[in-house]
């Protein structure tokens, strides 16, 4: 949450006035303005999360599908772990893939928008943020039409043999394809809002110092714009290993994700349940942990 | 003192222990809470009594003859549909009569994400928005036996005698107390003449080379597994074992992993069709009708397939939150009239439950009229060897359907 602040603010933290304590009426009016945002993350967050807690522990009345009982168990977890591990494995390699690839793509384009778009900047920004007046169900079920074999681009691509499966749709690289396509937005805008906020006159010095192009890119710009960097693989990656429209619209019955597990035990099996919110909570926790060691090793402390 | 049996739960029990000592202080019987809370969380393990399943039936105070609505959920391309005007035609005519307003959706897209979406609003007694859904047979059973449906009052729906004989008496649903029939059909192969190059006879015909990666199966295990099973020599209208439930379900695994079945899809599949992405599969039989006249490519084709398809129903039933459950029988009503059901008969191509309607369609289109996938006879049901899904188990159901969510790769 702190990289989305981080993304929004546009004066660093510290800066000068916050610093001295004011006296309690000052205080007051913080807690007063933080209420209306507790009490949303209080009965929209917490409580669900509590609730789902709840389910993940219960058991089902022995030959009574689909009814549960309060309880303690914790095989919930245990089966949520072993039996659906190749869907956790895959989740995480195909958000994985998505935040990469989305970077590639980003990275110049955000750099393009920030030092070199001139005048155009800000129809750039339009055509960033313009696929989001359509709902992303909408289109990614476009895509799918895109992608389809008589489609432009399968056909076309079947015709030079350069398809070993014959089809896009219906594979892991549509799915990951999908995402990439989904969550760019996330990773342009962070990178750009840092690059954009850049002194052009540290990046100056660096060739005044005799750096050629490549090495002040390296040693001034990419470390300036690595807390963009650090936000944009966040959002991309964090909703990409719990998405599962992109795996259900794109992919096939081999390409499930996580997010279709959890969908299917919630809503297709009688008395899956408790295994649906035991694997919610497993992802959550997966997340949270790789997310840590992530911001750790790469974070800044102006993001933390 | 009396000795009596203390009560099961053990919160209640510590509390009635503690009520009974003598003297009872405030703060023992805030321990005895305590107590109680306690033991809950260490005999979790044990489980309670199971609920309760026959209670009696709370239904909501009908507010039909002031507020004229009605809102039926269904599923895709089942009812006339006209492209230009966008309305459909034969509901028009309904609210033209009587005045309610009813709204049609087509929410269902596969009985079990559609019940389990709306399951935890009906136990809480949540309006779900709909005043009418369409379940099929076995979903059905299921719907009534949870007691998610309303009884519907037959006396308000004279024409549901126009139900053909061997519908009026299901096994769950014994007298039509709860459900009517929507439209029958059934499950076979579908395909594309032009695209496929052949005829399509047998479910082994599907799994020939050229047609590897296009081919879609139906995500209702009752249709897919069913046919399987029928070709397999199981005759589905008898109780069916797990061990030859997974011997047809490994049939459907091998198919996939060898690359011939593409995708295993809920009513979405037509769309598969369309775009080429598939041009056989187990399919349902009105669809293959409707995508011909979509399309007007006469090359779409259903078949039985030789070793035999399924038979199934899609039941109307009032969800036990609605209210507006005279408005909704007076629509059930109406769809009861042959006239009616003619003309959504002539649209969807599926089996009509009502007698009468062929005579009508018959003056209109009697070649329609003879199609034996609106009105089939006893005849070809038999010598087709179309059976209907054995009713399951709830623990088989829920068994069987874990097992298949798997296959999908869930």
């Amino acid at each position: 949450m702190s990289a989305l602040a981080h993304v929004g603010a546009g004066t660093a933290p510290g800066a000068p006035g916050a610093a001295a304590p004011q006296p309690t009426r000052k205080s007051k009016l913080a807690y007063l303005l933080l209420l209306p945002g507790a009490v949303w993350l209080l009965v929209f967050f917490v409580i669900p999360l509590v609730q789902l807690f709840t389910v993940s522990l219960q058991s089902q009345f022995p030959g009574y599908p689909g009814y549960y009982y309060r309880d303690v168990n914790v095989g919930n977890y245990w089966r949520a772990l072993t039996e659906f591990a190749p869907h956790f494995g895959r989740s995480l390699l195909f958000a994985g893939l998505a935040t990469f690839f989305a970077f590639c793509l980003a990275y110049p384009l955000a750099y393009a928008m920030a030092f070199k778009a001139g005048r155009w900047r800000g129809v750039m920004m339009i055509l960033v943020i313009a696929p989001f007046f359509t709902s992303f169900i909408l289109r990614t079920v476009a895509w799918r039409q895109i992608l389809a074999d008589e489609g432009p681009i399968a056909s076309t691509l079947n015709a030079l043999h350069l398809l070993p499966g014959g089809r896009i749709t219906e594979t892991w690289i549509a799915v990951v394809a999908g995402l990439t396509y989904n969550f760019l937005p996330f990773m342009v805008l962070p990178i750009y809002a840092s690059l954009e906020r850049a002194d052009h006159r540290v990046i100056e010095a660096g060739g005044d110092l005799y750096a050629n192009g490549f090495t002040t890119f390296r040693t001034v710009t990419l470390p300036m714009s690595m807390p963009g960097v650090l936000a944009g693989t966040l959002l991309t990656f964090i909703p990409a290993a719990g998405d599962y429209v992109n795996a259900e619209l794109l992919g096939s019955d081999g390409t499930k994700m996580i997010g279709n597990v959890i969908e299917s035990q919630f809503f297709k099996v009688l008395g899956g349940f408790p295994i649906a919110a035991a694997l919610s909570f497993t992802l959550m926790a997966l997340i949270l942990a790789l997310v840590f060691v992530y911001v750790r090793k790469f974070g800044t402390e102006e993001l933390l | 003192m009396i000795r009596r049996r203390p009560p099961a739960d053990p919160l209640v029990r510590d509390l009635v222990v503690a009520a009974q000592r003598s003297a009872v202080s405030r703060r023992q019987l805030l321990g005895g809470v305590g107590l109680g809370l306690g033991a809950t969380a260490l005999t979790a393990c044990a489980p309670p009594p199971p609920p309760a399943t026959a209670q009696a039936l709370k239904l909501p105070t009908d507010v039909s003859t002031t507020d004229k609505v009605v809102r039926w959920a269904n599923w895709t391309a089942y009812l006339d549909y006209d492209e230009e005007t966008k309305q459909y035609p034969s509901l028009q005519g309904f609210i033209e009569r009587t005045g309610i307003e009813a709204t049609y959706s087509e929410d269902i897209e596969d009985n079990d994400a559609y019940y389990n979406k709306i399951r935890p609003q009906l136990i809480a007694g949540q309006d779900i928005g709909r005043d009418i859904f369409t379940f099929t047979d076995w979903m059905a059973n299921r719907v009534i036996r949870e007691q998610m449906c309303q009884p519907l009052e037959l006396i308000r729906i004279p024409n549901a005698n126009n139900m053909l004989e061997p519908l009026k008496d299901v096994s769950f649903d014994p007298g039509r107390t709860h459900s009517l029939t929507w439209q029958s059909g059934f499950a076979g192969i579908g395909y594309n003449k032009a695209k496929v190059g052949r005829e399509l006879k047998s479910l082994d015909d599907l799994w020939a080379d050229d047609l590897k990666g296009k081919v879609t199966v139906l995500s209702e295990f009752r249709d897919t597994v069913g046919c399987i099973l029928l070709q397999q020599g199981v005759d589905i209208s008898q109780p069916i074992g797990k061990a030859e439930f997974e011997k047809a379900v490994a049939e459907v695994e091998k198919r996939m992993k060898d690359g011939n079945i593409r995708r295993i899809k809920g009513n979405s599949y037509i769309e598969d069709l369309k775009t080429g992405n598939a041009v056989a599969g187990i399919v349902w039989s009105g669809d293959l009708f409707i995508l011909r006249a979509e399309t007007e490519d006469p090359n779409w084709e259903f078949v039985i397939p030789e070793s035999g398809g399924t038979l199934w129903s899609d039941n109307l039933m009032v969800p036990i939150t609605s209210t507006h459950r005279r408005n909704a029988e007076e629509l059930m009503n109406y769809y009861y009239e042959p006239e009616v059901a003619a003309q959504v008969a002539a649209y969807v191509n599926y089996v009509s439950p009502v007698k009468g309607a062929k005579e009508v369609l018959a003056q209109t289109d009697p070649e329609l009229a003879e199609s034996p996938f609106i009105f089939p006879s006893e005849e070809y049901i038999a010598e087709n060897n179309i059976k209907g899904f054995s009713a399951l188990s709830a623990e088989d159901d829920a068994d069987f359907s874990a097992i298949w969510q798997k296959v999908m790769g869930n």
